[in-house]
């Protein structure tokens, strides 16, 4: 989806884990950046017609990159940081019964 | 608007005024529905959804026998609405639990209940269940809750799926609702009422007052009283969860769309339908203890709304004995009733026999100071 | 009341870009208590964002207002308010208690006055395929662009109206990324509606070269530019593949890996909403403004709204608004004088004023077209529902006039975004079913959680120990 440009500034390494995929991240990077580098798409199912989204806006406005962080609720991975070890569940229908 | 050839107009788009407007239209009556506008203050758009039995009219049979009948007869209700429709309102009547929270709270329930039951007849099922039997029929609920009472009738369907499919079997029936027309005037005419709104006038022989907080003004002008007042109800939506709730409780149920819906609160706080952060913290600490695994989900959605009560909670319908062809209905259980509402309390409005075990309710009895309790 | 209080201050600040960085400084200023609450994890807002976090290697969007992001939060950190990042406001009751969740624990804070500059979002535009993932908003493209240093990978289409496209087609093309059109619905009517406007707005040269530029730079870049386009598609399997696009009578199709649609932006109606303050529709934006007085007061004598929040205006003509609004709490809240606040606002005024003149002709020309905001009806509007512009125009014909009935009816604005995406596109459509203005419609009414709250930490928030009778009884 993404690509990180040639010229970017070096920053050091966020290792994360995606449905079980080790995703390599930037320092600063949002989980919703990280995940559009990594190719991490669709980030979510629609709960009502199954079809696939990501993110729109970016902003935290849209709710379309929910996903589950470290096991919490549906957070909107363009408002959350990467941090070592971060353990991300891509929504793909409704989560299990809590 | 021209009135011509309207047998009734039904003030009030909330669900009892829907639910008569509709049964109105399958006797072959040509109905206008007057509604308020978008931001009218609206039960029936912040209902919870319960077609619930349990409990309903301790101190009070026929209201409870009223209730009863209701429940019967939604299935049959809500399959002609889905028949007529397309809309199905998803009704489920699993039977539902009420919570006691401890020992004391139990047995009191179970006092409560066996009262009814013997004024009924013995005709009233429910059981009482220990911690162990409510675990078993719902595994979900935390160690906090000393048991809960089950009553097999109750159940819940989605309250606003509910309200679009009579107006859409209104309309599929020649019936109109019209919008944005706040009812300013009512007068009679040679057996006729002629209702002035904001937007035009309408004329029809019969005219049913279901305004809800409204009906408190337009009552009188037809000679009759409906001394109801707001009291308000909070809830809360969390997001979706795959099923764990397979059957509803009085204040937490899961949707079929999946959301979990909680709320109980009854808050004495006049026209005010805003939320409260004491009332949701309230209502959320509830619902964590009753259900633990729901700690970490995250609420979505929450409203305050109005319920229509009188002072003693129970109905108000009436037929106007000064201006025939009048009527006023008001009632706080716009869904466990729709039903009868539809059915027995349309009857009786298209001329039948008014409807067994609601003789009572008329404003007459609030004349004296009310005893509590529906 | 006082034990449902975590904190109390004199001023609390709602956002901290331009207008809220600006607010904040002054109010602090003038010797008011201030506290500013931010969802980002530091200041600058969508304009300035990350401005702190140094350079990405992408260069500065315009090396200026880089500057004057820098400035502003500077300014803000060597004040004596304080900053509270990474918090989101969920609630705000009648007095003025502001409810926010910080890392999944929701607190209080009580203030005399407040100042939402909560900004704006990018009007939202639906069309058939907007909801394959490959389709963003123009603007998202650029905060990954700013604040991650990466562009979309593969071929890439703009398409809608509005500086922003013109400036992110730019700074992707600059950046390497491959843009092969931007496709715009401007077209000589637009420039026609908007040539009234044009001599107050060339009092802003700068503005004028800035867009020039951009312009050069697509030339540069060999981007192929559409204008006056007349519908607008997305298609493709799982995600976008192509855009299919109405010139003239013809359609055309391009194949693309990302398209990045962008018309404008509008007020976040969220926490004004929020508060119930007065509205009013704004014809010439086509969206919804709060009412507020030249200082920007609310209809809520309490309560301020500045920058893009309360109307369009741009990163400069907010920080204006941000320290006016600040003034005038400070009069409010009786530090100064009626005097002393028309003293220091006058140069303020004046500047916002000088800010604002090139608005017109901007809202004029790059005024979104009819079928872009009454979409059609196969395109859903509402994203988090799945509803249909088509379902909300079969809810007008039973007698739904206003978002709140349709809400019922269909669930749109249900979901989690509250309808901060099809707010404003809801309005607009069951305006033109009814053949009713906009403000005869209304908008949604805006309720608690603002964003999604755990159970947990709304069952533990100050207040949450002031129990009732536990037994209350009986559903609605």
């Amino acid at each position: 989806m993404f690509r990180r440009l040639a010229g970017a500034k070096a920053r050091a390494e966020v290792v994360i884990d995606v449905d079980g995929e080790r995703v390599v991240a930037r320092e600063g990077d949002t989980l919703a950046a990280a995940m559009l580098v990594a190719g991490c798409v669709p980030f979510r199912a629609s709960e009502r017609s199954g079809a696939p989204r990501a993110p729109l806006c970016m902003i935290g406005a849209c709710f379309e990159c929910r996903v589950e962080v470290d096991g919490a609720g549906s957070r909107r991975a363009c408002q959350v940081v990467v941090v070592p070890g971060m353990r991300v569940r891509r929504s793909r229908a409704a989560r299990p019964g809590a | 608007m021209g009135g011509k050839g309207t047998d009734a107009i039904v003030v009030g788009g909330g669900l009892l005024g829907a639910a008569i407007a509709w049964g109105l239209a399958r006797h072959g009556r040509s109905v206008r529905l007057l509604d308020e506008g978008d931001d009218a203050l609206r039960a029936a758009r912040g209902n919870f959804g319960l077609v619930w039995v349990q409990g309903k009219g301790a101190g009070c049979p026929p209201y409870a026998r009223w209730t009863l009948r209701s429940a019967a007869a939604w299935p049959a209700f809500a399959r002609t609405l889905a028949e007529e429709t397309g809309i199905d309102v998803e009704l489920r009547q699993p039977g539902g639990l009420k919570f006691a929270l401890d020992e004391r709270e139990w047995r009191e329930r179970a006092a409560t209940l066996e009262a009814l039951r013997f004024a009924l007849d013995g005709d009233y099922p429910f059981e009482m269940l220990d911690a162990a039997a409510m675990r078993t029929r719902c595994p979900p609920v935390g160690p906090a809750v000393a048991g809960a009472s089950y009553c097999p009738l109750d159940g819940h369907v989605n309250p606003l799926r509910l309200l679009r499919a009579l107006v859409t079997g209104l309309i599929g029936r020649g019936g109109t609702v019209e919008p944005e027309s706040r009812v300013t005037s009512i007068a009679v005419r040679g057996g006729v009422f002629e209702v002035g709104t904001v937007r035009g006038r309408c004329a029809a022989p019969v005219l049913v007052l279901a305004a809800g907080l409204g009906n408190r003004e337009l009552a009188r002008r037809v000679g009759l009283r409906a001394p109801v007042g707001p009291n308000r109800g909070q809830i809360l939506v969390t997001e979706r969860l795959a099923p764990f709730l397979d059957l509803p409780t009085e204040f937490v149920r899961q949707t079929g769309e999946g959301n979990v819906q909680i709320g109980d609160s009854m808050e004495d706080v006049g026209y005010d339908d805003r939320t409260t952060r004491d009332q949701m913290a309230r209502i959320a600490e509830r619902a964590v203890r009753v259900f633990p695994r729901l700690a970490g989900v995250d609420v979505v959605r929450a409203w305050g709304a109005l319920r229509v009560m009188t002072p003693d909670g129970l109905p108000i319908y009436e037929a106007s004995s000064e201006r025939p062809g009048a009527f006023v209905a008001t009632c706080h259980s716009g869904v466990t009733l729709a039903a009868a509402h539809a059915g027995e309390l349309a009857d009786w409005i298209a001329g039948g026999e008014r409807p067994a075990d609601t003789g009572a309710f008329v404003a007459a009895r609030l004349r004296a100071p009310a005893p509590g309790g529906a | 009341m006082s034990e449902r209080t975590a904190g109390e201050t004199d001023v609390v600040v709602v956002g901290a870009g331009p207008a809220g960085m600006a607010a904040a400084t002054r109010a602090a200023s003038l010797g008011l208590r201030v506290r500013v609450v931010d969802e980002q994890q530091s200041p600058g807002g969508q304009v300035h964002r990350g401005v702190t976090r140094g350079d990405e290697g992408v260069g500065p969007r315009f090396g200026d207002e880089h500057l004057r992001g820098r400035e502003l939060v500077r300014a803000l950190h060597a004040s004596t308010a304080t900053v509270e990042p990474g918090a989101t406001v969920f609630d705000v009751d009648p007095e003025l208690g502001v409810a926010v969740l910080r890392d999944g624990i929701a607190h209080e804070i009580r203030a005399r006055h407040l100042i939402v500059a909560t900004g704006a979002i990018e009007r939202a535009v639906p069309f058939p395929g907007w909801t394959l993932p490959g389709v963003m908003n123009a603007g998202a493209a650029q905060v990954l662009l700013e604040t991650s240093a990466c562009v979309p990978s593969g071929r890439v289409v703009l398409a809608g109206c509005g500086p922003l496209l013109l400036l992110v087609a730019s700074q992707l093309a600059d950046a390497g990324a491959n843009v092969v059109a931007v496709v715009e619905t401007t077209g000589a009517i637009d420039h026609a509606r908007a040539l009234p406007g044009l001599p107050r707005a060339l009092a802003t040269p700068a503005t004028f070269a800035r867009g020039l530029a951009w312009l050069r730079a697509l030339r540069r870049h060999g981007v192929e530019r559409i204008g006056g386009i007349r519908s607008l598609a997305a298609e493709g399997a799982g995600r976008v593949e192509r855009v299919l696009v109405g010139v003239g009578d013809r359609a055309r199709e391009i194949a693309v890996d990302t398209l990045l649609v962008h018309a404008g932006v509008v007020p976040n109606p969220q926490l004004a909403r929020l508060m119930r303050l007065e509205h009013r529709w704004d014809e010439r934006a086509l969206a919804w403004r709060p009412r507020v007085d030249a200082f920007g007061r609310s209809s809520d004598p309490r309560v301020s709204v500045a920058g893009d929040g309360a109307g369009i205006g741009g990163a400069r003509a907010a920080e204006t608004d941000g320290a006016i609004a600040a003034i005038d709490a400070a009069h409010a809240l009786g530090a100064i004088d009626a005097r002393v606040r028309a003293r220091l606002c006058a140069p303020l005024l004046r500047e916002r004023r000088r800010h604002l003149a090139v608005r017109p002709w901007l809202d004029a020309l790059y005024r979104p077209p009819g079928w872009l905001v009454d979409p059609p009806d196969a395109a859903i509007v509402c994203r988090c529902e799945d509803v249909t512009a088509g379902e909300i125009r079969s809810v007008a014909r039973l007698g739904v006039r206003g978002p709140n009935q349709a809400k019922a009816y269909t669930r749109c604005g249900m979901g989690p975004c509250q309808g901060r995406v099809c707010g404003t596109v809801v309005t607009t459509i069951l305006a033109r079913a009814a053949g009713v203005a906009p403000a005869a419609v209304g908008y949604y009414r805006i309720r608690p959680p603002l964003v999604p709250v755990p159970l947990a930490a709304l069952a533990r928030m100050p207040g949450g120990g002031n129990r009732r009778d536990e037994r209350t009884g009986g559903a609605m």
